[in-house]
C-alpha cells in the first residue's frame, strides 16, 4: 500500500542521500566556500575600513559579514540541487530515483530541503568564523532566520531547474559564472546601494540578490536600503514564481522522462 | 490467471521516426517470457515506456493492472528493471544503494533482511560495504539487479543483462533469475542472444522495426520453422558453385558455405549438383534451426 508512510519514509530516504552526498565531500562542499568567505572577509575589510562608511554606527567589517554569509549561503544552496542533479544526470543513476514510485513533489521537497541545509550550514560556519574577527550584533534572529530559509529555498529551486536544463557540466558551468556570480556579487554585498549612482541604484532594484541581502543584513543592525517587509515579500514572490516552474517541470518530466 | 504486463496499441514517436508501431502484447504472471530483436527494434523503448521513462505517443500499459500512467505509484511498485548500462552512484557503497533504494519504495528498517538475501543470492556478500565506483563490471552488474529486486517486485524486466558479462557469471545471474522464476516472479527478458532467450524463455516475441513479428511460446517458434543448416566446407579450386542451388545458400566465405534447409531432399539435391560440377566436400555438418534461423526469416534479412 501506499500511504504517508511510506512518501514520508520515500521523501526523507532521497532527503538523507542528498545531505549524505555533500557531506561525504564536505571539503569541497563547505569547507572550500567557508575559506574564500573568510579571505574575502579579510582582505575586503582590511582594504575598503577607511574607505566605505556605510551606515553611521556599523563597522565596515560588520557590515560585509551579513553579505559574505548570505551570498556564500545563496551559491551554495544553488550548488548542491544543480550539481548533484547534473551528475546524476551524466552518471545516469537519476534512473535510480525515476524508476521508483517518488512523485514530483517528493522529488522537489527533497532536493530542496538538501539545498537549505547545505547553504545554511555554510553560511553558519562563515557567521562562526566571523566572530573571531568583528562585533556583530544580532537583533532580529527571526528575520535573519527567515531571510536565510527563503533564500535558501529560492536559490536550491532554481539549482533544480538549471539541473534539469543543463545536460553537460560546461553548461552547469555557464550558469554558474554567467547568472548566479554576476547576480550575487552586484547585490550590494560590498556596498550600500544608496552609494550608487542614480542608474545603478535602479539596476540593483531589478536583482532578487539584493533585496535577499538587504533583508538579511536588517536581521542584525535594524538598518537596510529597503524595507524587509517588502524584501521578504518580493524575494518570496520570485520563490513562488520559480517553485511552480520547478514544479511544472517535474511532472511534465522535461528533460527527465525521455 | 493475472497479467503481468499489458501492452495496447502502444505507439511511440520520435519527430518523424516511428519507434513502435503499435504494440499489443500481453505476457502472464509468472511468465519466463523473452523479447527479441536487433537494435533499433523498439525493445528498450518498450520498456522505457512500461518503467515510465518515456512516454508513448499514444496507447496504453499496465504492470500488474496498474496503468503506468494514472497509476504510476502502483506499477513501480510492482516492476523491477534491470537498466542495460552499468549506471552507478559514486557517493555509495553497496549496501547503502540498496537501502536508499528500498526507502524510495517507503520500505524501512524492516526491509533489511530481505537486502541481505540479495546481496547474498547475488554473491555480493564480499562487496557490500565497497564503494560502488570500486566494482568491476560484473559486480556492478550484479549490483544493478540487486537494486531491481530490493522491494520485492512481481515483475521483472531485464534490459540486456549479459551484455559484455563472462561466461561464469552469466551461469550464475540464471540460476539466481531462474529461481526467482520458481518463486512466482514473472521475468522479461530483453536480449540479442538468441541461445539464451531459447533455453530460458517459455514464450518470445520478436520485435522488428518498432512491431512485434512474431509471439509464440518458444518450441511452436522452433517448430514452425524447422529449418536445418546445412555447413558445407569445399574444395572450390576456381569453380563456381552451381546456379541451381545458389538460391538456398546463406552465407559464403572462402572455405565453407552454409544452406538453409526446409526439407531433407534439398540436402541430397545439393550434393548432387556440387557432384555435377564436380566440387569436392571437403567436410558438412547438419544442424537444427535456433531462433537466430527463425528471425533471420521472420525479418527477411540475410546476414
Amino acid at each position: 500500500m501506499i500511504n504517508f508512510k511510506t512518501e514520508f519514509i520515500g521523501t526523507w530516504t532521497l532527503l538523507k542521500k542528498e545531505l549524505l552526498r555533500f557531506w561525504r565531500v564536505i571539503f569541497q562542499t563547505v569547507a572550500a566556500p567557508v575559506i574564500t568567505a573568510v579571505l574575502y572577509l579579510l582582505i575586503f575589510s582590511h582594504v575598503l575600513a577607511n574607505h566605505v562608511k556605510v551606515y553611521d554606527n556599523v563597522e565596515y567589517a560588520a557590515f560585509l559579514i551579513p553579505g559574505l554569509i548570505m551570498m556564500s549561503l545563496l551559491q551554495n544552496a544553488f550548488a548542491n540541487s544543480s550539481s548533484s542533479l547534473i551528475q546524476s544526470k551524466v552518471m545516469g543513476n537519476i534512473v535510480f530515483i525515476l524508476l521508483t514510485p517518488i512523485t514530483y513533489l517528493q522529488f522537489f521537497l527533497a532536493f530542496l530541503i538538501a539545498s537549505i541545509v547545505r547553504g545554511i550550514f555554510v553560511g553558519a560556519c562563515i557567521y562562526l568564523f566571523a566572530l573571531l574577527y568583528a562585533d556583530l550584533p544580532m537583533l532580529h534572529p527571526w528575520i535573519i532566520f527567515g531571510f536565510a530559509m527563503i533564500g535558501g529555498a529560492l536559490l536550491g529551486t532554481f539549482g533544480i531547474i538549471a539541473g534539469i536544463w543543463a545536460h553537460r557540466f560546461d553548461q552547469m558551468a555557464a550558469f554558474q559564472n554567467f547568472v548566479i556570480m554576476p547576480l550575487s556579487f552586484l547585490s550590494g554585498v560590498f556596498y550600500s546601494i544608496h552609494s550608487l549612482p542614480p542608474f545603478w541604484q535602479k539596476v540593483s532594484q531589478l536583482n532578487p540578490f539584493f533585496y535577499m541581502i538587504d533583508g538579511f543584513r536588517y536581521g542584525f543592525f535594524g538598518q537596510s536600503d529597503v524595507a524587509p517587509l517588502l524584501s521578504l515579500s518580493i524575494v518570496t514572490f520570485f520563490f513562488i514564481v520559480l517553485a511552480s516552474i520547478t514544479l511544472g517541470m517535474l511532472k511534465s518530466g522535461y528533460k527527465l522522462r525521455n | 490467471m493475472k497479467k503481468a504486463i499489458v501492452f495496447k496499441n502502444v505507439k511511440k514517436n520520435f519527430g518523424k521516426l516511428e519507434a513502435l508501431k503499435g504494440i499489443d502484447l500481453t505476457i502472464e504472471e509468472g511468465e519466463f517470457f523473452g523479447l527479441l530483436g536487433p537494435n533499433g527494434a523498439g525493445k528498450s523503448t518498450l520498456i522505457n515506456i512500461l518503467a515510465g521513462l518515456a512516454k508513448p505517443s499514444s496507447g496504453s500499459s499496465k504492470v500488474m493492472g496498474y496503468d503506468v500512467i494514472q497509476d504510476y505509484q502502483y506499477a513501480r511498485r510492482s516492476l523491477g528493471i534491470v537498466p542495460q548500462e552499468l549506471v552507478f552512484d559514486p557517493f555509495f557503497n553497496v549496501r547503502e544503494m540498496l537501502q536508499f533504494q528500498a526507502g524510495y519504495f517507503g520500505k524501512g528498517r524492516e526491509n533489511d533482511d530481505w537486502i541481505d538475501e540479495v546481496i547474498e543470492g547475488l554473491d555480493l556478500k564480499d562487496k557490500a560495504n565497497t564503494n560502488m565506483r570500486m566494482l568491476s563490471g560484473g559486480m556492478k552488474r550484479r549490483a544493478l539487479i540487486a537494486q531491481a529486486l530490493v522491494h520485492k517486485p512481481p515483475v521483472i524486466v531485464l534490459d540486456e543483462p549479459t551484455a559484455g558479462v563472462d561466461v561464469e557469471l552469466r551461469k550464475r545471474l540464471w540460476q539466481f533469475i531462474k529461481k526467482l522464476n520458481q518463486k512466482g516472479h514473472t521475468i522479461v527478458l530483453t536480449t540479442h542472444y538468441l541461445e539464451e532467450a531459447e533455453t530460458l524463455c517459455s514464450r518470445i516475441a520478436m520485435m522488428d522495426q518498432g512491431k512485434v513479428v512474431a509471439l509464440d511460446k518458444t518450441k511452436n517458434l522452433l517448430k514452425r520453422f524447422s529449418a536445418k543448416n546445412l555447413n558445407l566446407r569445399l574444395d572450390l579450386k576456381g569453380k563456381k558453385i552451381p546456379v541451381s542451388i545458389k538460391n538456398l545458400m546463406q552465407n559464403l566465405d572462402h572455405h565453407s558455405i552454409s544452406f538453409l534447409i526446409e526439407e531433407i531432399v534439398e540436402v541430397e539435391f545439393i550434393i548432387g549438383e556440387l557432384k555435377k560440377s564436380k566440387i569436392k566436400i571437403l567436410d558438412m555438418d547438419l544442424t537444427n534451426s535456433d531462433l537466430e534461423i527463425v528471425f533471420l526469416k521472420l525479418t527477411g534479412s540475410k546476414k
